[in-house]
């Protein structure tokens, strides 16, 4: 198809390159340089979705961020996006895009029914229409609403796209690279000041490139162009398009979302999709512009009706025009310079003109070129359905209420202009204040909050003279403050055609009879009638209108539909706009894709992975691993076609009958050092340390300070002043930081040291009948017999060459070791433990058959100490010294806490012992009763006991100490289970502990 | 995200630390006698003021140490750091 609509010269796209695309299935021609809406509009094709609530035709409003509605579906090297905008989206070669919000096709769309049935789709339609009958919601109501609403279909599939963070500093950031962002900069940057430099667009240069000035000689694009390269050169400066600040968070952080890849047809190996910018800026300037507002008329949301500063750009930057035989609607200069453009392009358009007698050079030159200008009038209501084909439009009385005799005039778009207003949501955004400016009708920043400054036109400031005067001062005062230096840039002489006041008029009335729906919000489908509506219903909160009617919500966030909604509510209610308020400005500006703001932060890159020394011989041994925290674990070594279960009551048989080893690395390790090191123990510990022998090991319970457990492990004196502390891996950094806590804030009075040391050392578990014998393989020359290295002793050895730390302590119940050595010589320990354990029938075992092992004894952990539990109920209170406080003691005299019927662990047996119990379960006494069926307690850890080869679990049960030998029931909703069963005591195996000090 | 003087690091994000609570409040002393008034104020009860206040965060990613921190918890606005053996004035 032929591009009927490109003009034959100008704009800023490369002609030499050709690229073809496809927009809903059908093939077209653009050029490089192009977006796919400029594109689009070449070919002639205005029609581009469908609306959100009444499914009416859509256009192009916009040319850029500004876009309310021309939302599409992106399809992209195998990939598909939705919620793009077609005027933001680069055209490249074979891009496919199609209509969001039309079923089956845009041309003919069921859902345009809503567009007859709208008198059921009012203001809170959410609220009201789908309330009633409650039955119709899930069937009917909420399948419907899915189908209908939403911007387009996310992808399920893997993103395999690659997205960055980066972080940065400087001493100025600038965002916007317009008249006042580029003057800005220019002078920050000359002055000796870092200047990060943000574009949302493509080009460099803002309004430059579609005004008619002259600064220094040169035209507006050609002094940017010099600028921009100037700045490119300077190593203090850091420019960045396709990079759009979209947040301004507390203390001066930006973020910014930079498009690497989105305007090509793929991304470049090693280059990510989109890098996501955290910028921590001394100073901030906002230079963001303005967006020019609608007036609002009858279907002012017909395609071809758009922003007049839109139907600029298309001209002058894509060399494209939106319409052969354009209709300018206008009450201030802006319309005039657009109709100029269009005669430049000899094209003759209509101008209508709200104002009665407005005189200035634009006009000036407008009537020059014998372009129609018709005064005091107005554009009653677009014609056409799928695009404007005429206007209704009439004469307008002074005040503005009454309209003359309806003439209907041929055209094929409607360029509109309302004024501009300041694009302020950053300056909002940091916290600044914002005041309505009357002259200009919108509001501008006022005091601010952090260190900003807004500049030109998203500061109401209009004209070039005065934004380049205020810019260049402005960057060179901050930059100034920064670094001290004073150079200052020479200011161009500036030459631009004057304009004259606007006309505060921004919404025509409905003619007699008429009651054709008038847009405020575009993209929300937001018209005059339903915030009449929301107002008549007792809405009066400006934030309260916003929800209810959708004003100004989602992506668009208010950017061309904020003011005119806050006139209108204004005027219902007879207030003047700065006391109705405008409602908050929430970042993003923009949308950003959820992979940018993910970044590498996916899959195995989420959370950092910690791998023992061991690891790889667990690899080799075909270990099935389990995230254990950040660390990886073996859960069990899978022989043959085994199971978890049936592995894991290998290993744990085999560790109560014959050894086995264990990969403790991962357990947390505190070095403790100093005079006071014991006296510390004594005040953290509820039991007592101050006694505890060198050479001796000891467990130990900590507690928070409302009495709770915090975590257990023992902890080892290696010598005087020396003590090895060992935590559970979950609460390892916990406990670190707690003990930091005491001495510097609470004790530091106490003269003691402690560091992390679980990564310095490997630790294997050696646990067993036969783990003596195997010890002493592995330490011929030490004394390891009972009386040598008694239970909790600790001794140093030397394993073949290797400092090795021995210490006797079992998690298992069964005679057992730990043997830690220097990180680097963990697989060396490993593998001579396996070399020399084979005699004794030894065998690696996982974290499955460990808690096996642990919860048949009755050891609790963690899922006993939950953060729930005090050490009553866990059978702990044997540890609490009557002699000494600890922390956290005086909370275990609360009420709740010494109650008699207090929580306590025990053991649970199923009555035909053969049904597992699932974790997580209650208890209760009669599993009949009415709901909600009292519970007693709730099953905290399961397994297969392998001593009696029957089901065994722990639970935390009310009143437990009288309770065993109760009958009771196991109930599991989730499992549809119901178990009957015994309440044992919670040490199921040697109650006596006699093993371990065998 | 916040921007916080660490008094031996200097100026880092947010995300080096971590918060630590209201940096008012005093342990009692170990072994002496408390109320369950007093227990309770210490453990449990916090003014959770809106405006300026003392707060205590870790330099967890950093130097390990706890510092105080005066912060609007309205505004976000940092008005002064200390370590932690300075005391509030
Ligand atoms: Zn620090």
């Amino acid at each position: 198809m032929s591009q009927d609509f490109r003009l034959k010269n100008g704009g800023l796209i490369d002609r030499d390159k050709k690229i073809s695309f496809k927009f809903n299935g059908k093939k077209y021609f653009g050029y490089e340089g192009d977006t796919l809406a400029s594109a689009l509009l070449a070919n002639g094709v205005h029609l581009v979705g469908r609306s959100f609530k009444y499914h009416r035709p859509r256009g192009f409003f916009g040319a850029g961020v500004d876009e309310p509605y021309a939302i599409i579906q992106l399809y992209r090297n195998g990939e598909t996006e939705p919620n793009i905008k077609a005027t933001e989206q680069e055209l490249f070669e074979g891009l496919e895009a199609k209509s969001v919000n039309c079923w089956p096709n845009v041309n003919f769309d069921v859902g345009a029914i809503n567009n007859f049935l709208k008198i059921f789709l009012p203001a809170g339609f959410y609220y009201k229409t789908f309330m009633w009958p409650k039955s119709f919601w899930y069937k009917i109501y909420e399948p419907f609403i899915r189908k209908a609403a939403g911007l387009g279909t996310a992808s399920i599939k893997h993103d395999k796209e690659r997205y960055e963070h980066k972080y940065e500093y400087c001493d100025l950031l600038v965002t916007g690279s317009g008249p006042s962002g580029l003057a800005s900069a220019y002078a920050a940057a000359k002055n000796g000041a870092n200047v990060i430099l943000a574009e949302d667009k493509s080009r460099f240069g803002g309004t430059l490139l579609t005004s008619d000035v002259n600064i220094g000689n040169q035209t507006g694009k050609e002094w940017a162009d010099g600028i921009i390269s100037e700045l490119k050169e300077m190593p203090n400066v850091t420019i960045k398009n396709r990079s759009q600040v979209f947040g301004y968070y507390d203390h001066n952080m930006l973020v910014m979302s930079e498009r690497t890849s989105d305007h090509l047809p793929k991304t470049k190996k090693f280059h990510p999709k989109q890098r996501l910018w955290y910028i921590r800026a001394k100073e901030v300037l906002i230079s963001s512009g303005s967006i020019e507002r609608p007036i609002v008329f009858g279907n002012n949301d017909t395609p071809g009706v758009m922003l007049s500063s839109a139907a600029k750009e298309y001209m002058r930057v894509y060399g494209v025009l939106v319409g052969k035989n354009p209709l300018i609607f206008t009450n201030n200069d802006s319309g005039y310079e657009t109709a100029i453009e269009f005669k430049k392009n000899n094209v003759d358009s209509i101008i209508l003109d709200t104002r009665k007698n407005p005189k200035s050079e634009i006009i000036d030159e407008a009537k020059n070129l014998g372009i129609d200008i018709k005064y005091s009038y107005v554009v009653v209501a677009a014609q056409g359905y799928k695009k404007v084909k005429s206007a209704d439009i009439a004469k307008i009385s002074e005040d503005k209420e009454e309209l003359g005799k309806i003439e209907n005039i041929k055209c094929d778009c409607i360029c509109v202009s309302g004024f501009w207003t300041p694009t302020i949501h950053l300056a909002s955004q940091s916290g600044n204040k914002t005041q309505f400016n009357k002259d200009i009708d919108a509001f501008v920043p006022g005091s601010a909050k952090q260190n900003e400054k807004t500049l030109g036109a998203a500061n109401g400031v209009f004209t070039l003279d005065e934004t380049l005067r205020s810019s260049f001062e402005t960057g060179h005062e901050l930059s100034k403050k920064i670094t001290n230096n004073d150079n200052k840039v020479s200011f161009p002489n500036v030459i631009e055609k004057k304009s004259t006041t606007h006309d505060k008029f921004w919404c025509v009335p409905l003619p007699k009879g008429k009651n054709y729906k008038r847009f405020l919000d575009f993209q929300n489908d937001v018209a005059v009638s339903d915030i009449e509506i929301a107002l008549k219903e007792g809405y009066r909160s400006i934030e309260h209108v916003k929800r209810y009617t959708t004003l100004g919500m989602a992506t668009d966030q208010g950017k061309t539909s904020n003011l005119n909604g806050l006139q209108l509510v204004s005027k219902i209610e007879n207030k003047v706009v700065p006391a109705v308020g405008h409602t908050t400005f929430r970042p993003p500006y923009s949308p950003v894709s959820i992979g940018a703001i993910v970044g590498r932060e996916v899959g195995k890159h989420s959370k950092p992975t910690r791998k023992s020394p061991m690891h790889l011989w667990h690899e080799k041994n075909n270990a099935v691993f389990v995230d254990a925290g950040v660390w990886l674990r073996p859960r069990y070594y899978k022989r043959g076609n085994e199971n978890l279960f049936e592995a894991a009551k290998r290993e744990a048989k085999n560790v109560r009958t014959n050894v086995g080893v264990c990969d403790v690395t991962t357990l947390g390790k505190i070095d403790i050092k100093g005079p006071d090191a014991a006296e510390l123990l004594n005040r953290v510990y509820t039991n007592a340390w101050l006694k505890l022998p060198i050479g001796k090991a000891r467990y130990g319970v900590m507690l928070r300070e409302d009495g709770i457990v915090m975590d257990d492990g023992t902890t080892t004196r290696i010598s005087e002043n020396h003590y090895h502390m060992t935590t559970t891996t979950a609460q390892a950094a916990n406990v670190l930081s707690h003990l930091e806590y005491y001495l510097q804030l609470v004790w530091p009075e106490l003269n003691v040291n402690v560091v992390s040391t679980t990564e310095q050392w490997a630790g294997a578990a050696i646990a067993g009948p036969k783990s003596r014998d195997l010890l002493q393989k592995l330490f011929p020359s030490l004394d390891v017999s009972n009386d040598g290295l008694p239970f909790m002793g600790y001794m140093e050895g030397d394993l073949f060459g290797v400092k090795a730390r021995i210490f006797r302590i079992s998690f298992s119940g069964e005679l057992a070791y730990e043997v830690n050595v220097e990180s680097d010589n963990g697989n060396f320990m490993w593998e001579k433990i396996i070399e020399l354990g084979e005699e004794f029938k030894i065998q690696p075992y996982g974290t499955e058959a460990l808690s096996t092992l642990r919860i048949e004894m009755g050891h609790v952990a963690g899922s006993e100490l939950d953060g729930r539990t005090i050490p009553y109920d866990n059978s702990l209170e044997g540890l609490l010294s009557k002699k000494k406080d600890f922390i956290g003691k005086r909370s275990l005299s609360r009420k709740a806490f010494t109650a008699d019927d207090r929580q306590k662990v025990v053991g649970v047996v199923p009555l035909d012992k053969k049904t597992s119990i699932p974790e997580g379960s209650h208890l209760v006494k009669d599993s009949n009763a009415p709901l909600p069926n009292p519970k007693l307690g709730y099953i905290s850890a399961s397994c297969w006991s392998v001593e009696h080869d029957n089901p065994f679990s722990l639970a935390i049960l009310k009143d437990g100490k009288n309770m065993i030998g109760q009958k009771l029931f196991v109930m599991s909703p989730l499992k549809n289970k119901i178990i009957p069963v015994e309440i044992v005591s919670s040490h199921y195996v040697d109650p006596k502990g006699e093993r371990v000090r065998s | 995200m916040l921007h916080i003087k660490c008094p031996h690091c200097g100026m880092r994000s947010q995300n080096e630390f971590s918060y630590g609570g209201d940096a008012s409040v005093k342990r009692p002393q170990l072994g002496s006698e408390v109320s369950d008034q007093d227990w309770d104020n210490f453990v449990y009860n916090r003014k959770s003021l809106r405006g300026k206040h003392w707060e205590l965060w870790q330099h967890l990613f950093g130097c390990r140490q706890w510092i105080k921190v005066e912060r609007d918890t309205a505004t976000h606005e940092i008005f002064n750091t200390l370590k932690a053996n300075e005391e509030i004035s």
